[in-house]
């Protein structure tokens, strides 16, 4: 008979759990990337998941901690699936391997492993790879729509791409891949264009760039799932959207010719991604529910401000670990009124 | 007083209240043997008047209290005092505490003092006294004496009497059968309440989920406000949350008003009392008979025929499992109390005392174990679920790091460690018990702050004392001075 401590009961649930229904949750965007990019999310996908799995055990191993019960804790896979999402579908093998590494090793387990990382490793990961191989990452292939099919490779064929660099001798690199919508509509803007020309080229679809806003539909999706299953709560998601889309909004308002609209700020880029599933990460976001209001709606507004007028196309990333490092800020300031305490 | 606005936080739990509610209540056979501590109320100090030797009787008083929080203690059985030493107790965690242990003569000789008054007639302050020698403390559980309860809130006048029905505990039925098989005892207890606080307003809440105690009391009431019209009784529902029935989550439910956090709810013109309670009361008043025995339900999947019992105080768990059919295969554990805020028992031969709300048999499929502890990933389920609006999450790292400021900063001794946090924690972290931990090196901290706070106020009350006789001193002097010159 074993003594316990009040509450002896406990809901079924866990860290793994959790992490389990977050992966569930992404199923639909990883089909969608899928359908529209081809099967180099796979391959990606699994690269970063066995080096995940690797470094975490090692890393473990070194610090002395029980390997099974953190190993199958679900979060080293997370971080590789979401940075495999970030990265082109071709993108060379070293470059998913380095990026999930660094996450693991530098941004989790450096300071102090699962809950303890006061940066999303995901997005450090990315980041590392954005200002050291910026080129690797803009070589995104066009989205595969009737009559648009530049780059049809199989999955064989991707992952020999993707181990040795080496393409297909029916195609080139300069005639597949292409720049991101948010990347084409920057240049594009850059060079004088108004909204409506740089906005009318073939990677352009219904409301942002063409199979971005069904991939990033998908994605809300699998968010609104997550939130109805609690495992995320809405606050940050909706704020985070919000500092995207009212900033959006008011400069589209006063100048159409040269800035694109929330609709395509919302759908195009990692925007859905970001609010539902990175800066969801609760171990790096802030504490209480207006502290992730405040937390959210920051992270939508850097976006904004990098992808307008910053040096990146898509700013998401930047904007979470600038945010990930004003969290202990915001939670000094949002500590919420205790029960009976004057209001 | 409408009833909706739901409590801040909390759960929506399975209730496992239907096997012990299947039975009627009845009475378990007093055992050969009771053993009763004298600590069985919330602090405060309790004498025993009688020794090993004495012949004692029914109802007769065994030990008085030595402040006003301690409580008198009523022998449960008639017989002979066999012992008064320290025994084991449930609510110490099955350490010893000093008991009085008498043997049973199976007579049940009433004690002929004990008898019946007219409320009606006696003064408040009279009226709270003569409940506070009925042996009567808070049977929700806490076990605060109720004279000293009902004396803190004569000070308020106009004060609104709650009665407390709202069971929230997943398990626990006793209140719901009290109140579906003796209605008319809660409301008398709530006219004499009523009549104590000098107040003619009384709310009794019960949870959505109690449709016979609904009806029993609703006929209950009436029938009191026809004999009694000027005391206005009304049933309130409340939303079935964990935990919507502690005391100051069911005032806001009902009032929309929060106890200021170093009040009492007579600050928002309360005062809140279990059914249970008000219950004995009643039989103390009416008939006479002190607290000697209390409803405890018998529940869990490794007891056979789970129930409601009346049950002689100082009677052995033990002896209560076996009124029930006794156990099955299978005990992992068993609790005193609820799932969620009970004590586990080391053994079942220790005693029901006052607060004895429940005895649980459980199995290994009642509860769900805890797995093997994660660090807290931030999640924010605690402070979701808590109903003192703390954060949970914060409180543990500053309970790991033993900040003591930050602690009380952040709030843990508002924490009234319901367990929600814990419930809820995907890391399954056993907050409950961290902040339980904790408490008390914060609790110690913040009086010796106090103490030192009071110190200096009185240095420094001397020091001006001393300095203005000085200088009146000197004003004196100068004056003579002035004098003599002239």
């Amino acid at each position: 008979m074993s003594a316990t401590f009040a509450p002896h009961d406990i809901a079924p649930n866990s860290v793994a759990r959790v992490m389990r229904l977050v992966l569930y949750a992404l199923a639909p965007a990883v089909i969608m990337h899928v359908v529209f990019f081809g099967p180099g999310l796979i391959v990606q996908m699994l690269l970063g998941t066995g080096t995940a799995l690797l470094a975490e055990a090692i890393v473990l191993r070194l610090r002395g901690k029980p390997l099974r019960q953190f190993l199958s804790d679900g979060s080293a896979i997370i971080t590789a699936i979401l940075l495999a999402m970030c990265l082109p579908p071709l993108a060379p093998w070293w470059l998913v391997v380095s990026a999930v590494a660094f996450a693991i090793v530098l941004a989790k387990h450096l300071f102090g492993g699962l809950g303890a990382n006061p940066f999303n490793p995901a997005m450090v990961g990315y980041a590392v790879l954005l200002v050291s191989f910026p080129a690797q990452l803009t070589q995104w292939l066009p989205p595969q729509i009737a009559g648009l099919q530049t780059a049809d490779l199989g999955l064989l064929e991707t992952a020999r791409t993707i181990f040795t660099g080496v393409l297909p001798p029916r195609f080139s690199w300069d005639a597949i891949t292409s720049p991101t919508p948010l990347d084409a509509l920057r240049t594009n803007l850059a060079m004088g264009q108004t909204m409506q020309e740089a906005a009318s080229g073939s990677a352009f679809g219904i409301f942002g760039g063409r199979g971005w806003d069904w991939v990033n539909l998908a994605t809300l999706a699998g968010g609104i799932w997550l939130l109805a299953a609690r495992i995320i709560r809405w606050h940050i998601p909706v704020a985070l959207l919000a500092g995207l889309a009212i900033p959006s909004a008011v400069m589209y308002s006063i100048d159409p010719g040269s800035y694109a609209g929330p609709l395509f700020h919302l759908t195009g880029g990692a925007s859905m991604l970001g609010a539902f599933f990175i800066a969801t990460d609760p171990v790096s976001a802030a504490t209480s529910d207006r502290g992730r209001m405040v937390y959210g709606f920051g992270i939508g507004l850097i976006t904004y401000v990098i992808r307008t007028w910053g040096g990146y196309p898509d700013g998401i990333a930047f904007a979470v670990l600038l945010m990930n490092a004003a969290v202990p800020l915001i939670d000094r300031y949002t500590v919420p009124r205790i029960y009976g305490h004057p209001r | 007083m409408s009833a909706g606005i739901a409590v801040f936080g909390g759960l929506r739990l399975d209730t496992h209240k239907r096997s012990s509610t299947l039975r009627a209540l009845r009475q378990a056979a007093p055992p050969a043997e009771v053993v009763l501590p004298l600590d069985q109320h919330s602090d405060g100090v309790t004498a025993a008047t009688v020794k090993p030797g004495d012949t004692v009787l029914l109802g007769q008083p065994i030990a008085q209290p030595q402040s006003d929080t301690g409580a008198w203690l009523h022998a449960t059985v008639s017989g002979r005092v066999t012992a008064v030493e320290p025994r084991p107790a449930p609510h110490r965690q099955g350490r010893p505490t000093l008991c009085i242990v008498i043997a049973n003569d199976g007579a049940d000789r009433h004690d002929p003092a004990n008898s019946p008054v007219d409320y009606r007639t006696l003064e408040p302050m009279q009226l709270c006294e003569h409940i506070g020698r009925g042996g009567v403390v808070g049977l929700g559980g806490a076990m605060f004496p109720t004279a000293t309860k009902l004396l803190q809130a004569q000070a308020t006048t106009g004060v609104h009497l709650l009665l407390n029905g709202a069971e929230c505990e997943p398990w626990i039925s006793c209140d719901e059968m009290l109140m579906r098989e003796r209605a008319q005892d809660v409301v008398l207890g709530a006219r004499i309440l009523c009549h104590a606080l000098q107040t003619a307003r009384c709310t009794v809440a019960i949870e959505n989920d109690m449709p016979d105690a609904h009806s029993a009391l609703t006929a209950a009431i009436a029938a009191a406000g026809a004999e009694e019209p000027k005391v206005a009784i009304e049933l309130a529902v409340v939303p079935r949350v964990y935990p919507a029935g502690g005391e100051r989550q069911l005032i806001t439910t009902l009032t929309d008003l929060e106890v200021p956090h170093d009040g009492l709810p007579s600050d928002v013109g309360m005062v809140c009392q279990n059914v249970g309670t008000a219950a004995a009361v009643a039989r103390w008043i009416r008939d006479g008979e002190p607290l000697i025995s209390r409803i405890v339900t018998v529940t869990g999947s490794g007891v056979r025929e789970p129930a409601n019992l009346e049950v002689r105080l100082g009677t052995p768990m033990s002896h209560v499992i076996a009124e029930c059919g006794g156990y099955l295969e299978g005990v992992t554990q068993r609790i005193m109390g609820g799932s969620m805020m009970g004590v586990a028992l080391p053994q079942d031969s220790l005693p029901i005392i006052k607060g004895t709300n429940c005895v649980i048999a459980a199995t290994a499929e009642d509860l769900h174990p805890r797995g093997a502890e994660m660090p807290c990933i931030r999640c924010g389920n605690c402070s979701f679920v808590c109903p003192a609006l703390l954060l949970p999450q914060q409180l543990h790292w500053h309970a790991q790091a033993g900040d003591l400021p930050a602690l009380e900063r952040y709030g843990l001794m508002d924490c009234i460690e319901c367990g929600c946090c814990d419930y809820v924690c995907p890391s399954q972290i056993p907050l409950a018990q961290r902040f339980r931990d904790a408490k008390p090196a914060l609790a110690a901290n913040i009086a010796s702050r106090q103490q030192a706070s009071l110190s200096k106020a009185r240095f420094e009350g001397r020091q001006d004392r001393l300095d203005r006789l000085e200088a009146e001193r000197r004003a004196k002097l100068e004056e003579k001075r002035k004098a003599v010159k002239k």
